[in-house]
């Protein structure tokens, strides 16, 4: 079962993957974007982590709820009120139980998942976070290590992509070749999530 | 209409502050004394840059709720998510307070013209997504 410290640990890692790789981010996003998307995560997630040291809250869905929260106050770009609706609605699906299943925690990603694609309206293969989001949930059911594999293989199939969505779909064909900084940084998220798994 | 119709309060949400208050101005301006409408920018971030700020958006809706209902207009990007997120959290804007799917300029000024009238949010709505059809060329 996994309990508020797992969560915790989840938003941690994630904080630490991001401030690693924000410059990968930025980098990625200067292609095709506006070469914000690794400032504006570090920003987001720095916030988080902040956040949760301060009111600790005690259930999976309360963590999730807040980080979602503080992703949509601080980052200023789209992906706050992306990723903060997708742990949000993901917290929201996960109610006040003080221990999840890892089929619960696999049900309620990909309730925020759909919510993602609802609020944006991007499908798969529209070269977004979508992309690696949802072969992630899917392959959830075989184990984190699974789930991380399937997200960093589809950020990197968003390569040859031509990006339909966001700034970059401004781009038409210019936007291929380039990898999708959302999905990278979502595969980011999946593999901080593993990364909690095994307790490193 | 009675004299002390309540206002539809309009909220202007750009990626740049400057871009929030010309409109603001430019609308209420060809609106013609429309100084009694509530209308507010949120435009950039918090800290000036280029940007969405929820907390600049929850503050401009609170500013201008007059109780008869708010019509949020925006930009594009992450102005259009965060709008929508802040909708989607129940208890970040007043109630009764609308995303309206407009042109920014365009529908500022006939959301502006509109509720200085004392129309309602349906109709005022309606006028600012009217916006989209008046063709140029």
């Amino acid at each position: 079962m996994l309990d508020a410290d797992f969560f915790r640990r989840w938003m941690a890692a994630t904080a630490a993957s991001v401030d690693r790789e924000a410059e990968r981010l930025t980098a990625l996003d200067s292609a095709i974007g506006d070469a914000d998307h690794g400032s504006n995560l570090q920003r987001g997630f720095a916030a988080v982590a902040a956040a949760l040291e301060k009111e600790s809250p005690d259930t999976p869905g309360g963590v999730l709820a807040l980080a979602g929260r503080q992703l949509i106050s601080t980052v200023g770009g789209a992906s706050g009120p992306l990723y903060g609706t997708l742990l949000r609605r993901t917290g929201k699906a996960l109610g006040d139980a003080a221990e999840v299943s890892e089929a619960q925690l696999a049900e309620a990603l990909g309730t925020g998942v759909e919510a993602v694609r609802t609020l944006g309206g991007a499908s798969p293969g529209d070269k977004t976070m979508i992309d690696a989001l949802v072969p992630a949930v899917e392959a959830l059911g075989e184990g984190f290590g699974a789930a991380r594999s399937a997200a960093e293989a589809g950020a990197e199939a968003t390569v040859p992509l031509q990006a339909r969505k966001g700034r970059a779909s401004y781009l038409g064909e210019r936007s291929i070749g380039h990898q999708d900084p959302g999905a990278t940084s979502s595969a980011l998220l999946i593999a901080a999530l593993d990364e909690a798994a095994s307790g490193s | 209409m009675s004299d002390d119709k309540r206002l539809v309060g309009i909220v202007l949400v750009s990626h740049s502050a400057q871009v929030a208050e010309s409109v603001a101005e430019l609308a209420k301006g060809l609106a013609g004394g429309a100084d009694t409408v509530p209308v507010a920018a949120a435009g950039g971030t918090e800290g000036g840059g280029l940007g969405t700020s929820s907390e600049l958006i929850s503050a401009a809706a609170a500013s201008v709720d007059r109780g008869a209902g708010v019509a949020v207009l925006t930009d594009l990007g992450s102005a259009v998510l965060t709008v929508k997120a802040l909708l989607a959290e129940g208890d970040e804007l007043p109630d009764g307070t609308r995303l309206v799917d407009a042109p920014f300029v365009e529908g500022a000024v006939a959301a502006v013209v509109t509720s200085a009238a004392g129309a309602d949010l349906d109709t005022v709505e309606a006028a600012a997504a009217d916006a989209y059809s008046y063709r140029k060329v």
